[in-house]
């Protein structure tokens, strides 16, 4: 090959050329992509949610209630279009959901962060947010300590203590006067065993047991076992949905907990996601939650009308709920900032907002940023060929008691 | 003392499970020195062929079982003769890349196929119904694995001590070269026993289905349990494996009931102390 030297005139005028040419293709293409200059109307949202894996569900619940949204609100919000941005976290994996936050903010330039199904997740993203003077709005990770970690994290979903908490006093006035309680072993089902026990005790009940499941059980029989062994007139069960959920209900079901005279006490396991596997069982169980596709109002109609528009086969549960209420909520905080990036004014905009949900009327409690809503005593019935989650009270609104203490 | 006899009997349930699927991999690795790391992605090939076709097709389970263990095996007479063959001379990382390959693309097929959520078999009637033991009730689905444990663990050893075929496997693993001079068809025995494992794990898989449910990332998730199975029982010993995978299903059941915040662990600890004492497993073949 000839030294640099030695090329002819000619060689040397075409590298010239070419080199020009290149850096030119690249100005070119950095000025294109560079956001700065692409329209500057696009609200960016990224949703951090799992999207592959045993989990995989509670993305596409987001996905539809987040864009089901937007689509009933005439496709824009506060006149700005909203740019979606999706990424998979698999599962509960704090160190992933870090970088893919971090990759948001810093390099997809996000102005809302959405999504959040696991404790751990949101509670690695909290400082991310915080620095970042993001607002986060949380569909699902139901820990109370969540929104205590950032300013600008607000949250559209439960706790466990506020959905408890009713449930313990609705136990104890129905004559159940021992419980034994079986939660998984992590951080919402830690705050749901703490929750009851604590309301419980004041109502005068005892917990006569407290069972911690680890997280990876598959074979609930022995605890189910361990549950009729208690002597307790009743059991408060929390487990993350998916196939632990479903693993623990067949359980109780199977083994005979039900004949035995045991009552279920349950939150979310009855979601409308799982109680169409559980067949005939599950009519009956009894569960105190925030959210029934049954609920009987004019919002919940509209909404579910939004969610099978786009797709007739679309299930109706919480997730759901959490996630349109949560746009919602950007919505508000869109209009308050007039489309501008500006995390303090957004957050501000929205303490104490109130409005009607799906779910009943519902408010953004302006201390703890968490939403304060309607929590209903529900029972499992057969209505035509469909299992339903049929309100039978409703307990009133109730905060997050695990704040307030 | 009813605590104990639970535990035993939650125990031998999980166990059976174990050792069904595990069988099948001490036999390739014991046996044909084969490391096939995609064993339990068989396992889930015939838990998934099983709640497909009880689901779509509309068969009853008593047909979809043994339907799904043929399918099973057959699938894996086809890799085994298409594929697996060329490794037999090659490394153990050989094998061991290429069947955790296999995994990888048989997790992301079932994903394709039939998406992320837990495949459920609908059992009939009769194994649904719980069994009421005067102590406990229990679902009859359990009996039904135990009893099939016990018949694949008879089965198992007959075939390999007193059949033909049982003589031929024992000489083609010891001297292939001699056992091919005596007109032992070497390819038909490594090709049979391989499918045969195959068929095992997917008899496993779904039996198992209750216990460890269908998902696509079952191939990997139990893996680890069933190779810890088969270490500690000793490759190729199906008498072994079928005592580690009692031993340590008892162990995992007892700290549900009785340690249940330590998770795992206890499992892993008697893994550790059973390989201290026993490095070549329980009972070595």
């Amino acid at each position: 090959m000839p030294q640099t030297r030695d090329l002819s005139l000619r060689t040397r005028r075409r590298a010239a050329f070419s080199t020009a040419g290149l850096c030119a293709l690249l100005l070119a293409a950095a000025f294109g992509a560079s956001p700065a200059l692409a329209q500057s109307a696009s609200i960016k949202v990224g949703i951090v949610a799992p999207f592959s894996g045993p989990f995989a569900h509670y993305g596409t619940l987001f996905r539809n209630g987040a864009e089901a949204y937007v689509a009933s609100q005439g496709g824009k919000l506060a006149g700005k279009t909203v740019e979606f941005i999706y990424r998979d976290t698999g599962g509960p994996n704090p160190g992933l959901t870090r970088t893919l936050v971090q990759e948001l903010i810093v390099k997809d330039k996000v102005d809302y962060l959405g999504g959040f199904v696991f404790t751990p997740n949101a509670l690695a993203a909290a400082p991310l947010a915080q620095q970042s003077q993001t607002p986060m709005v949380v569909f699902n990770a139901a820990t109370s300590a969540i929104t205590d970690r950032s300013e600008f994290i607000i949250r559209t979903s439960y706790t466990l203590w506020q959905v408890t908490v009713p449930l313990a006093q609705w136990a104890s006035k129905n004559g159940i006067k021992k419980v034994v309680t079986a939660v998984t072993d992590y951080g919402p089902g830690i705050d749901g065993e703490k929750a009851f026990k604590s309301e419980f005790a004041k109502q005068g009940g005892t917990v006569v047991e407290s069972i911690r499941m680890p997280i990876s059980t598959t074979d609930f029989a022995p605890f189910v076992q361990r549950i009729k062994a208690s002597g307790a007139q009743a059991v408060y069960t929390f487990l993350p949905g998916g196939p632990p959920n479903l693993g623990f209900v067949k359980a109780y079901n199977e083994n005979g907990l039900a004949k035995a005279g045991i009552r279920f006490l349950g939150t979310a396991e009855t979601d409308e996601y799982d109680l169409p596997k559980f067949g005939d069982a599950a009519v009956g169980l009894t569960t105190a939650f925030h959210y029934s596709a049954a609920h009987p109002s004019a919002a919940n109609q509209k909404f579910i009308a939004a969610l099978k528009a786009r797709d007739a086969n679309a299930v109706v549960n919480y997730a759901v709920v959490g996630a349109w209420d949560g746009m919602h909520v950007i919505h508000k905080m869109i209009e308050a900032t007039g489309g501008q990036r500006d995390g303090v004014k957004a957050i501000a905009a929205v303490r104490g907002l109130q409005w009607e949900s799906p779910r009943g009327p519902v408010r953004i409690d302006p201390k703890t940023r968490h939403i304060v809503q309607n929590v209903y005593l529900r029972q499992v019935q057969k209505r035509g060929n469909e299992l339903v989650n049929v309100e039978l009270q409703n307990f009133g609104p109730q905060i997050d008691w695990g704040l307030d203490k | 003392m009813t605590l104990l006899l639970n535990i035993a009997l939650d125990g031998v349930a999980y166990g059976m499970v174990l050792f069904i699927i595990a069988v099948g991999m001490s036999v390739t690795l014991g046996l044909m020195r084969f490391v096939n790391l995609s064993h339990g992605a068989f396992a889930m090939c015939g838990g998934y062929a099983a709640a497909l076709m009880v689901r779509e097709a509309g068969f009853s389970f008593w047909l979809a079982l043994p339907l799904a263990v043929l399918a099973t095996g057959l699938a894996g007479a086809v890799i085994e003769a298409l594929v697996l063959r060329h490794l037999y001379r090659r490394s153990e990382l050989d094998q061991v890349l290429f069947t955790i390959g296999l995994s990888f693309v048989l997790i992301a097929s079932a994903n394709a196929l039939a998406g992320p959520q837990v495949q459920l078999i609908a059992l009939p009637p009769l194994l649904a119904q719980p069994v009421d033991l005067g102590w406990r009730t229990l679902p009859a689905q359990r009996l039904f694995v135990i009893a099939v444990g016990l018949a694949v663990a008879a089965a198992a050893a007959w075939t390999v001590a007193y059949t033909r075929f049982g003589v031929w496997l024992r000489a083609a693993v010891d001297h292939p070269d001699t056992a091919a001079t005596l007109g032992i068809p070497i390819r038909l025995v490594q090709c049979a026993s391989f499918a045969a494992g195959a068929a095992l794990a997917g008899l496993g898989g779904v039996l198992g289905a209750e216990l460890m449910p269908l998902e696509p990332y079952y191939a990997l998730k139990y893996l680890v349990l069933v190779l810890v199975v088969v270490a500690v029982g000793g490759m190729g010993s199906i008498s072994g494996s079928l005592l580690a995978a009692l031993a340590l299903g008892t162990v995992e059941t007892a700290s549900k009931y009785l340690l249940s915040g330590w998770g795992s662990l206890p499992f892993f600890l008697a893994m550790a102390l059973l390989l201290a004492w026993r490095p070549q497993g329980l009972l070595r073949r």
